[in-house]
């Protein structure tokens, strides 16, 4: 004779349901099991590197919207997941693997300080991820699995030291964020001015989210340089510039080049505080290509007219296309597969027609110099030919 | 190092100084007077500065040729805003928590992490660009290589005003008088008759709006983002706590000692080791002197 135990129904019966609920995605190789590819994008949403790094998500949601428009990739739309990096390396790391174990992304589009890329790094290389990098940096990397759409050192910033020493003098101040970025970007830099024989007259460097520079604007008062190359990065660009506008210093002949200013950060900057000032990027938003044109009004029509676009949007969108037309190429998910398709493969980014490296991961891309205007937008001053990415340069 | 160079750094040094005083007084009369760690004073400065990105916009819309007189209204709102704000903060939370510090603590750091979700969700994630008034702008020239920039002119005439009228407030009003006595010895005033309701509400609630004004100039030396609370809250817990936490003239000495530190560090060394020989600095002197530079005993 059963008794029913109501308790013993009772277990049964919430075990039943909660196994119900659990997620589909709990499943191993579930990306192939539905008709949606999921893939990651990973920034900082939050915290000091979000005036950069935000709208960076929009540029990536943008592309995937129009790859799902015609028709996906291999038949399968797009699902993005997006996660907060909160300027925070460590939280980079995290998110990182649990996009990798928990979602199963097929692949990630993400990060934007180096700080966060190093900290990825090796959960991308342990778990067999892609990872697809949009932003500009110091180079001497080539992980097999990081795929670099933005430019390394000798693309931006020893292209840009020998322009400054050819066009605008021969003594250089450094000023910097305190991280690995600016670090070896100013190292590299200064390794080019020894070999042009140019002088440097200052090296500073403050953590970020600093917001107090009178110290270093009185030391470049002192030291009177030709050229100041900017290398602050993310929100203290902000205090850097309004002060440095008060002090004078933009007014006189001095040239100020930054390394990591775009259209996005003048926009918080405020237009009037960085006109005159200088910038070198790969992409400008005010390049004239059918790409970038089609590329601006696609972005002002979905975020509004007042917005603007910068090279690590630029990067991402493209970053994001790169990965369809391999995964379409290799009629795989599989990493291994995409990146060996992704091999001298060209698109029509909005910078201009770039190639993929036959195998070090990066772009062959130009660079360009550019003046920012009272509007915010850039007047460019230089272009480069096509420059081959050299992540390990000779210095 | 040339006569310029010098006179331009110690005029830094009393810049720096000036912005730590500001953003030091509102948290020394809640801190030192009440006992209570406002966590979300940080985001309080952020509240003032967004108020005056706000008085900014009206102008700009319906009085664009008054836009220059925009930023002394600017301030005085902030004032007024953040005053109410911290009425309405003390009346619902604070009030609920004075015999326990470390709830406090962590309800103002909830309040503040609230805060800055409203900034980023109502205002903007992004750094918003709040216009210096054209009187404000550039600097004044002694000479052709010697400048002083006027928005830290008016900062350093703003601090000092502020610092003599709450000197007054404290020391020659009835008003003042009560806090005073308050802050001395609790239980007493109490005796004596005093509403320490009504007391600790205002004091309160003007340690807020000091912060509204602190926030209110800083718009002209830094972004208005969300989070610009989290770089202003550390270096304004330092000098409160450096100075001696119940004494008023302790923070302003400890904001002078720090600002020309700073300034003299940053010089020689980098920003982060100038940032880290302070804070050893402070650890020092905490450890000879643990209530800091200025002690007063006060009882309750």
């Amino acid at each position: 004779m059963h008794q029913i135990n109501r308790r013993a129904l009772a277990k049964r019966g919430a075990l039943a349901l909660m196994a119900s609920a659990l997620p589909s995605s709990f499943s191993r190789g579930s990306a192939n099991a539905t008709n949606t590819v999921k893939l990651g994008i990973l920034h900082s949403l939050t915290g000091t590197i979000a005036i950069a790094e935000r709208s960076v998500v929009e540029a990536e949601l943008l592309a995937i919207d129009m790859i799902n428009k015609k028709g996906g990739v291999l038949g399968k739309k797009i699902q993005p997941i997006i996660e907060d990096g909160a300027s925070d390396p460590a939280t980079f790391a995290e998110k990182a693997k649990r996009l990798l174990e928990k979602d199963q992304v097929a692949a990630v589009v993400g990060c934007y300080t180096s700080a966060a890329r190093k900290a990825v790094l090796p959960v991308f290389e342990k778990l067999n991820g892609l990872l697809y990098y949009p932003t500009y940096y110091e180079g001497l990397e080539r992980s097999p699995n990081i795929i670099y759409t933005g430019q390394e050192a000798t693309q931006s910033s020893i292209a840009a030291t020998e322009w400054l020493h050819k066009n605008r003098g021969s003594s250089f101040y450094f000023v910097g964020s305190d991280y690995i970025w600016p670090r070896t970007t100013i190292k590299l830099c200064k390794s080019t001015l020894r070999r042009l024989h140019a002088e440097v007259v200052g090296e500073n460097y403050y953590p970020l989210g600093h917001i107090e520079f009178s110290s270093v604007i009185n030391k470049i008062k002192t030291a009177k340089p030709r050229v100041i190359v900017n290398c602050v990065v993310g929100g203290s660009n902000v205090a850097f510039f309004k002060q440095l506008k008060e002090s004078g210093l933009l007014d006189g002949n001095t040239t100020i080049l930054s390394l990591a200013v775009t259209e996005e950060e003048v926009s918080g900057i405020g237009n009037e505080n960085a006109a005159g000032t200088l910038s070198c990027m790969s992409y400008f938003q005010s390049l004239d290509n059918v790409s970038n044109n089609t590329f601006v009004r696609l972005f002002k029509d979905q975020y509004g007219p007042e917005r603007v676009t910068g090279d690590t949007l630029a990067c991402a969108y493209t970053a994001v296309l790169l990965w369809a037309m391999a995964a379409e190429k290799a009629q795989s998910f599989d990493v291994q597969a995409i990146v060996a398709e992704s091999s001298e493969m060209e698109v029509d980014a909005p910078e201009g027609r770039v190639t993929v490296h036959k195998d070090n991961h990066h772009l062959w891309k130009r660079t360009r110099i550019g003046k920012f205007k009272e509007d915010g937008q850039v007047e460019i001053l230089y272009e480069s030919p096509l420059l081959e990415p050299k992540p390990f340069p000779v210095l | 190092m040339s006569i310029d160079t010098i006179a331009m750094q110690a005029f830094t040094g009393v810049s720096i100084f000036s912005i730590l005083m500001l953003m030091a007084l509102g948290l020394t009369i809640v801190f030192g007077l009440m006992g209570v760690v406002n966590m979300a004073h940080g985001e309080l400065m952020a509240m003032g500065a967004y108020t005056t990105y706000g008085v900014s916009i009206f102008f700009q819309k319906y009085f664009p040729g008054l836009l220059n007189a925009y930023f002394l209204i600017g301030i005085f709102t902030a004032f007024v805003v953040t005053f109410f704000f911290g009425y309405f903060l003390e009346r619902t939370i604070i009030r609920r928590l004075y015999k326990r510090p470390l709830d406090t603590m962590l309800a103002t750091w909830g309040i503040g992490l609230i805060l800055q979700q409203l900034f980023r969700q109502f205002i903007s994630p992004r750094p918003v660009s709040v216009p210096t008034s054209e009187w404000l702008q550039g600097s004044l020239y002694v000479t052709e290589s010697l400048s002083f920039p006027l928005s830290r002119i008016f900062i350093i005439f703003l601090s000092i005003t502020v610092a003599t009228l709450l000197y007054i407030f404290l020391h020659k009003t009835r008003w003042g008088i009560l806090i005073r006595a308050v802050t001395q010895n609790r239980e007493m005033s109490g005796a004596a008759g005093i509403n320490q309701d009504a007391v600790n509400t205002y004091t309160f609630s003007l340690g807020c709006g000091l912060a509204g004004i602190a926030g209110s100039s800083f718009t002209m030396l830094a972004a208005t983002a969300p989070d610009i609370g989290q770089s202003y809250i550390v270096d304004t817990f330092i000098v409160v706590v450096f100075g001696g936490v119940q004494s008023l003239f302790g923070t302003i000495l400890s904001a002078a000692l720090i600002g020309q530190m700073q300034t003299w560090l940053e010089f020689y060394f980098s920003g982060s080791m100038a940032r880290a020989s302070i804070l050893m600095l402070v650890i020092v002197v905490l450890y000879f002197r643990p209530n800091g530079l200025f002690y007063r005993k006060v009882r309750g």
